[in-house]
């Protein structure tokens, strides 16, 4: 600690189950905000059922139980920008990038301009993404 | 004896579903909820397999479920029958035993 600031490492969270069945995708979640708080350069990966988080147009009303796919869209708020997916992943459930939410944050040293934060990667880069981390935590 | 079979996990996380098609007599039903959901599925690396034991089961699937993934109604495979919880409970009492495949 120098100067009054923490330490910063990369973190990455990987996800790998689909939400609501178990409550992985939701302690995620409540996990990633709380690192983002510690400013912190946090990485999301989804991979395997993962994907399935990030469906757009999850209704829960019929389960009874809270819909957090909306939390999704406020990462970018908490300065969380970088959301990988696995290509690999949505190909063999039938899925495509059209099939999940946008995910944005406002660029500060752009002007704010809404930019994506969500990127649909193969499993190469992936590996290499995975492999630059400090810190990796998998749910 | 008719025997409701019951799938609740993926079958990309676990092998459930497949030891259930594989084990089940045929002629039982079959019914995907929570993430079995996703076995239900069109254009899943499971599709073909789910498809084929069409053959020998009736296979339903639970609605609200696929809905609280963001999936599709119109994407289950063509033939599984898409029940809601009365569905479920009507199948329960239709059949003779239930066997959950944890």
């Amino acid at each position: 600690m120098e100067n009054g600031e923490g330490v910063v490492k990369k973190f990455c969270y990987i996800n790998r189950k689909a939400p609501y069945g178990t409550i992985y995708a939701l302690e995620s979640l409540e996990v990633v905000l709380i690192a983002a708080a510690f400013d912190q350069d946090i990485s999301l990966v989804f991979a395997d059922d993962g994907v399935y988080q990030l469906t757009k147009g999850q209704d829960t009303d019929g389960i009874g139980m809270k819909n957090f796919s909306k939390t999704y869209t406020a990462l970018g708020d908490y300065d969380i920008k970088k959301v990988y997916v696995e290509k690999e992943s949505l190909e063999e459930r039938g899925l495509s990038a059209e099939d999940l939410q946008a995910l944005k944050y406002e660029d500060e040293d752009d002007d704010w301009a809404e930019k994506d934060s969500l990127f649909v990667v193969g499993r190469e880069d992936l590996v290499k993404i995975i492999d630059e981390q400090d810190v990796v935590l998998s749910f | 004896m008719a025997t409701l079979h019951t799938v609740n996990k993926s079958p990309f996380e676990r092998n459930a579903l497949e030891s259930c098609l594989r084990l089940a007599k045929a002629g039982s039903a079959v019914l995907l909820f929570e993430d079995g959901v996703i076995g239900a599925m069109r254009n899943t690396r499971f599709s073909d397999k789910v498809t084929q034991a069409m053959n020998d089961f009736s296979i339903y699937v639970l609605g609200p479920d696929i809905q609280a993934r963001g999936l599709d109604n119109d994407k289950v495979i063509d033939g599984i029958q898409v029940v809601d919880y009365n569905g479920f409970v009507d199948l329960t009492t239709e059949h003779d035993t239930v066997q959950s495949w944890l």
